[in-house]
């Protein structure tokens, strides 16, 4: 699906028409916020789980050699295959390479944002390789042949309608159904056929344990463990930022993640695979694809913290109204915006620019990245490198060269007040955006500064 | 303790010395009320946050260097406004006075905070009879800690709410979202027009929903934004920065609107 971009503004502009949707958009994900706000209450020791989890994640950022190392010499002792991938295009040669081995051409995949960033369906599927998605959510997006909107929740832009007339149109379900349960059971015996006559399954990986070479996969729906305990090969795609020190620190991340993410106490499924069963073949493939370049950056490596949880697109009040699909990138929201320009900045220069910079998204995060500093640093990156308009410069400059100088500054404003009251149409128009929705300001005739010094120098 | 012999330097961010000069004249009013001695320095201009959120922060030095030059001789510099104070506490930075900037840096607070945390004032003789509801800027809510932020799990507490408690007929209503943006975001108000004025909107509507008459705030850009919101709806209610309502000496408050 390489489309054209449309940038996050013009893309929220078109999100932004039908108003209800916003609202009820809106108010899905805040609900989402306010359950991960009560159980997250709940626990007293909650800003301290947080602070462990950063921590342990801080140690794995710089000890990530030795740690995926260790990692790969314990999976390799469990009789797991290791398999190192540079980029995405390295990753899905690799998946290739496994399943023409092997003579397969469909496979069933659980939830990977790894290979939604890789862009993995459409290769394989240029390739000859069908791809199930068994995700509830993901499957919904595959068969309308859009990205997931969320990290966590793929279809929570859709309605209970939307699901009904796809579910029609792909599954045979009845004309107008909307029923939660009825349609749930559709997508069920969809699946159900899938995952009994599939002989690969791909999964993602929450936590890699570096001192047991296991790793652990986080699902709701039991779909990766059905998968990948039915097919004779289990392939788990991870980035190499999934790594933990030790089995014991799981006890500090599934306790957040699920909280963070839905406000459960923990996944339903939190699946610990170690070694493949007789007869299976378990491989997992390491991938970079950017990611050694985002931990040599001293000011955003940290992003490789994530555990994408999603708690900072539930929080964000510009992702909430402005859908995951505005951000153009597999990882959408606020992380997604300090994660994607590491990857190109020409293309995602406009996300870190997609924020009011109000700091609700560091605060939610479990692991305590500084997603808003980091969105503001990014933008100075961007600026730097040239990859913003040329016109926004050009405004910039102008305004930097009013606010350095005193006189010009009392002069511009005063000018400018005069204007807006003797001619209010000067800015009371159409090219201007304040005013397209929102009255301007009422130009008083006297300045602060101009009342000072009349009334306290006089 | 006296505070008259110290020397407090008031800076008004720019948008508010252009288009609401009562702000200031409230916050320097207020000030000398709690017995500080005030200036004004004439040639300050902005604190350069415009240019530097948009990522153009190295073009932010001129206003720097003026910041300090204008206020390095002050024991505390004050403003109405906690993302202009939270924008000079994070990166001012004079090039060849790095460590005089750091110190300057640390005495600057927005005015809520120097009241409460600085002046420690018992009590305000104001009165405003009248259905408030608070806008907490992010800024100085989440950069500057003026209140307790709903994502924690920590004790709450709120420095603006104390002191409009201690106003005299004030009616604090409660919002459904506490501490959620109202989309001003700098020149994210234009750039992301849609979302920002969809902020806006969500954010006066849950005002509106609990019958506020005024919402206030410690910061004027918010209020400007929510302002021209509420003025485009024909609205009734208006907005009024924390400091006017501070300021409201018993004598200079209209009758209620009835």
């Amino acid at each position: 699906m390489s489309k054209a971009i449309i940038e996050h503004a013009a893309a929220s502009e078109t999100f932004n028409k039908d108003e209800s949707y916003v609202d009820w958009h809106d108010e899905t994900l805040w609900f989402v916020r306010q359950k991960r706000d009560k159980s997250s209450k709940l626990l007293p020791e909650w800003e301290q789980l947080r602070e462990a989890a950063s921590t342990i994640k801080n140690y794995v950022l710089s000890h990530m050699d030795t740690l995926l190392v260790s990692f790969e010499q314990k999976a390799k002792e469990n009789g797991i295959h290791i398999h190192w991938a540079a980029d995405a295009a390295e990753h899905n040669e690799i998946v290739l390479g496994l399943l023409k081995q092997h003579n397969i051409g469909k496979m069933v995949k659980s939830k990977s944002m790894l290979t939604e960033e890789c862009h993995m369906n459409e290769f394989l599927s240029k390739n000859g390789i069908e791809v199930i998605d068994t995700d509830l959510g993901e499957r919904i997006v595959q068969l309308r042949n859009e990205p997931p909107s969320h990290i966590v929740l793929p279809a929570i832009h859709l309605k209970k309608k939307d699901i009904g007339d796809l579910f029609h149109e792909h599954l045979g379900t009845e004309a107008g159904a909307t029923d939660p349960q009825y349609l749930t059971e559709a997508a069920r015996q969809h699946l159900r056929d899938k995952f009994l006559t599939r002989r690969a399954a791909l999964t993602g990986v929450n936590f890699a344990i570096a001192e047991t070479g296991g790793f652990v996969v986080a699902t709701n729906e039991g779909n990766a463990d059905m998968g990948a305990h039915l097919a004779d090969i289990h392939i788990a795609s991870m980035g190499f930022e999934k790594i933990i020190p030790k089995q014991e620190h799981l006890g500090v991340f599934l306790r957040l993640l699920a909280r963070s993410a839905t406000g459960q106490p923990v996944t339903t499924y939190s699946s610990h695979f170690k070694k493949p069963r007789e007869g299976q073949e378990m491989h997992i493939i390491i991938v970079d694809n950017g990611r050694t370049t985002q931990l040599g950056r001293p000011d955003f490596r940290n992003s490789l913290k994530c555990i994408r949880c999603g708690a900072c697109m539930n929080t964000c009040p510009v992702y909430r109204r402005s859908g995951g699909h505005s951000y153009h990138n597999a990882v959408a929201g606020p992380i997604g915006s300090i994660l994607a320009p590491n990857l190109d900045m020409t293309k995602n220069a406009d996300l870190p620019f997609a924020s009011t910079l109000c700091g609700s998204c560091s605060n939610v995060c479990p692991v305590k990245i500084d997603i808003h500093d980091q969105l503001y640093k990014w933008r100075q990156v961007l600026v730097k490198g040239g990859h913003v308009p040329q016109s926004k410069e050009l405004g910039i400059k102008a305004m930097s060269v009013i606010l350095s100088q005193p006189r010009f500054y009392q002069w511009s404003g005063r000018l400018g007040r005069s204007v807006m009251r003797t001619i209010p149409f000067m800015v009371n128009n159409g090219l201007n955006p304040w005013f397209k929705q929102r009255d301007m300001p009422e130009p008083p005739k006297e300045s602060f500064r101009d009342w000072y010094v009349r009334n306290r120098k006089a | 303790m006296n505070y008259s012999s110290l020397k407090i330097g008031l800076f008004i961010p720019c948008y508010v010395d252009q288009f609401y000069p009562q702000v200031g004249i409230a916050t320097l009013e207020l000030l000398e009320k709690l017995g500080c001695t005030v200036t004004f320095p004439l040639n300050q201009t902005c604190c350069g946050q415009p240019m530097a959120n948009s990522g153009f922060e190295h073009l932010t030095k001129s206003c720097d260097k003026l910041f300090y030059d204008l206020f390095a001789d002050c024991d505390y510099i004050v403003s109405p406004s906690g993302s202009c104070v939270l924008h000079i506490k994070d990166h001012l930075k004079v090039e060849e006075k790095p460590e005089e900037s750091k110190k300057l840096r640390r005495r600057v607070y927005e005015l809520v905070e120097f009241i409460t945390d600085i002046l420690k004032v018992d009590s305000i003789e104001a009165e405003f009879p009248y259905r408030v509801g608070l806008h907490q800027g992010c800024h100085g809510q989440r950069g500057l800690h003026l209140s307790q932020m709903s994502e924690l799990n920590a004790a709450p507490f709120s420095k603006p709410v104390s002191l409009l408690k201690k106003v005299k007929g004030l009616e604090l209503i409660e919002l459904d979202r506490a501490d959620e943006c109202c989309g001003f975001g700098g020149t994210f108000c234009v750039s992301e027009e849609a979302v920002s004025v969809k902020m806006g909107k969500d954010r006066v509507a849950d005002h509106i929903r609990h019958h506020a008459q005024f919402i206030t705030g410690s910061d004027m850009s918010c209020l400007l934004h929510l302002e021209g919101i509420l003025k485009r709806r024909n609205s009734d209610v208006k907005v009024k920065h924390i400091a006017e309502i501070l300021n409201s000496a018993v004598k200079q408050i209209p009758a209620p609107i009835s």
